[in-house]
């Protein structure tokens, strides 16, 4: 079970669980937003090339 | 591409510990997942367009946002190609010294060893194409596409009798990682309520954008090592 669990946390997820909970956040934001009138769809971009950069550091260590 | 990984493994295997485990492991692998694709393909077709798009793309930009960077820090030599003769050699050596065992008539080590490989691998592929298929309402166009390059792979593989190893395996998985990162951004946001400017004309200048993104930070990483050097 736990080799199973582990199986799909690593096919998933991946090498970085931070980009997972980025993407998460970001998801929150723009879901937020577009409950607003102020226009929602550059969170999304924004937030990937910021988390991905994120990761990207990290491993350039 | 994970149909390259694969084929190393059971060019390896089957030139090793003979084909007929091998190939039967491979054959057994890809009828699990002709099932799995089976069986999830008429699930996903009843859930919602809005909720299907949000889950999706949030899986798909997880998934997108993985390859893109391994293919970026690979990109800019802060991870090592993938090298398919190497990979292929390696298994060669560890089928070479693994004891025999036979289950059901079968070298029990080739055929496990290949039912994983074409499994795990092909777990993707079906990931893609279930997910791919459902948001643009026609899963078996989806099938036809995968299976079409498997086959080709296959082919060029019986064709050379050897790992693939002039494919370039990092500018392919660069670009699934774009295009993952980009239908996941565009049908994520989508299911999260977002009207696009322009509506789905907004799915080439997302594409744009992760790719010039992309790129920058593989330059950016480069330089970043250059002065680490």
């Amino acid at each position: 079970m736990k080799r199973f669990g582990k199986f799909w946390w690593d096919f998933i997820v991946g090498d970085d669980w931070r980009v997972a909970v980025g993407v998460l956040l970001a998801f929150g934001v723009t879901a937020l937003l577009a409950t607003t009138s102020v226009p929602a769809w550059w969170v999304l971009p924004l937030a990937v090339a910021a988390v991905l950069w994120l990761s990207l550091l990290r491993a350039a260590r | 591409m994970e149909t390259v990984e694969a084929l190393t493994i059971v060019l390896a295997i089957g030139l090793t510990r003979g084909w007929r485990s091998a190939l039967t492991g491979a054959a057994v692998a890809t009828l699990a997942l002709a099932a799995i694709v089976a069986v999830l393909g008429p699930a996903l077709t009843v859930i919602p367009i809005e909720t299907l798009r949000l889950v999706v793309g949030g899986l798909l930009l997880v998934f997108g946002l993985q390859w893109l960077r391994k293919a970026i820090l690979r990109a800019s030599g802060w991870k090592a190609v993938r090298d398919e003769s190497s990979v292929f050699e390696r298994e060669r050596a560890e089928a070479a010294s693994a004891p025999h065992e036979e289950r059901a008539g079968l070298d029990w080590y080739g055929f496990t060893i290949c039912f994983k490989a074409v499994l795990l691998e092909g777990l993707e592929v079906a990931f893609i194409v279930l997910t791919f298929g459902s948001t643009q309402g026609s899963i078996p166009l989806a099938i036809v596409g995968a299976a079409a390059a498997v086959i080709l792979v296959v082919l060029a593989g019986i064709l050379v009798r050897e790992p693939l190893s002039r494919v370039p395996e990092n500018t392919l998985a660069f670009a699934v990682g774009v295009m993952l990162t980009t239908f996941g951004t565009f049908w994520g946001a989508e299911g999260a309520g977002v009207d696009w400017p322009g509506g789905d004309a907004a799915l080439p200048a997302v594409l744009g954008f992760v790719l010039l993104v992309s790129l920058g930070y593989v330059t950016m990483l480069r330089r970043r090592r250059l002065v680490f050097a």
